[in-house]
């Protein structure tokens, strides 16, 4: 599976008031060309922070459902957020890793992915529910059956190398534009 | 009523009703007030970069968040500070502890140059700093909230070590 595929498998699952954080490089913007919507949170710069909003978030919403995607550089950035997830316990907390084992926004270099074993580490500090998933069936399968009660979920997202253009467009939103239609879109979906 | 205590009710008087932060030691007695209140969800991060993005988070939903922490931590929260509060306009209240200022001779040497350097660091980021008042430090929070609330963006409130003892 593709990492762009990944994307929007996982936005046809989405339901009316769920909400996406995403973070900087690549994946905000196929996010944004895919699927663009004011429920998703385009986090472009301070790279690793992903999972700290999206902590923030859930905690503030327990009745709705915080995908957080984002890619291994940038969970291993910020590894010490696993563990205070898996402290805190969100429920309704989704942490999607799109695992490629390489920096593909800043030149293909090599992440440590491949040997950090990413499934273990969330299944050790506490979520709930941890998936290693290859394949889009399974990918779609799980998301079916998907409940907002039973996290934090941890879903080590392994895609193969690729974009979906050799250049994505940035965002083209600034990030008070960005902060302001997310905002709109929590107070018009409560 | 202590110095601690007045401070803690005045935050909670000007809304402030999410927290998240790293201890230090020269807020230990204020730290339990934000433990044991039923009304404040108090959060503790593994690294201060974390607290303002879970701090962002608890903004965007809605509510007033303040992140405690050392200046260390501060600096650890720079790229944070820079590149998501300022330009995505996320106010957080930041209560840092200010070692190693320049007139405290007791602190140990490292933290001497954070120390000497946070201001001007806040100041060349565009974040507005106070010093906590020592006669009435809960004094500095409506104007902290302010300046904050003028500029939407976070503004540091800056704890000398001895004051919440």
């Amino acid at each position: 599976m593709k990492r762009h595929e990944a994307i929007k498998t996982i936005c046809s699952f989405l339901r009316k008031r769920d909400i996406v954080i995403s973070p900087t490089g690549n994946i905000s913007r196929e996010l944004f060309i895919l699927k663009d919507s004011p429920r998703n949170f385009y986090m472009m710069g301070s790279m690793g922070l992903t999972s700290s909003i999206g902590l923030g978030l859930a905690l503030c919403f327990p009745k709705r459902r915080i995908f957080v995607i984002e890619g291994d550089g940038s969970i291993l950035m910020n590894m010490g957020s696993l563990a205070t997830i898996g402290h805190y316990k969100p429920k309704n907390l989704i942490n999607i890793i799109l695992d490629n084992e390489i920096y593909e926004s800043t030149g293909d270099q090599l992440s440590v992915s491949n040997t950090a074993n990413l499934d273990q580490v969330a299944k050790n500090v506490g979520y709930k529910i941890v998936q290693k998933i290859r394949l889009k069936k399974k990918l779609q399968d799980f998301l079916k059956g998907l409940k907002s009660s039973k996290g934090p979920i941890f879903i080590l997202l392994k895609v193969e190398k690729g974009r979906i253009y050799e250049r994505t467009p940035r965002v083209p939103y600034t990030p008070e534009e960005i902060a302001t239609y997310f905002q709109k879109f929590l107070r018009n979906n409560l | 009523m202590t110095k601690s205590q007045q401070f803690y009710l005045t935050l909670k008087k000007f809304g402030i009703n999410f927290a998240s932060g790293v201890p230090c030691a020269a807020q230990k007695n204020i730290l339990p007030f934000f433990f044991n209140d039923p009304e404040m969800i108090y959060i503790g991060a593994t690294r201060e970069e974390e607290t303002v993005g879970i701090a962002t988070g608890a903004f965007l939903a809605g509510k007033k968040p303040i992140v405690l922490m050392q200046n260390s931590g501060l600096a650890n929260c720079i790229n944070a500070l820079a590149s998501l509060c300022i330009p995505y306009k996320i106010p957080i209240l930041i209560l840092a502890t200010w070692r190693g200022y320049p007139k405290d001779k007791n602190e140990p040497h490292y933290h001497h140059v954070m120390g000497r350097a946070t201001i001007k660091l806040m100041n060349d980021l565009g974040i507005p700093v106070k010093i906590i008042p020592e006669k009435a430090p809960h004094t500095v929070i409506p104007l902290s909230i302010k300046e904050m609330q003028k500029q939407k963006r976070p503004v540091v409130m800056l704890l000398k070590r001895h004051i919440f003892k």
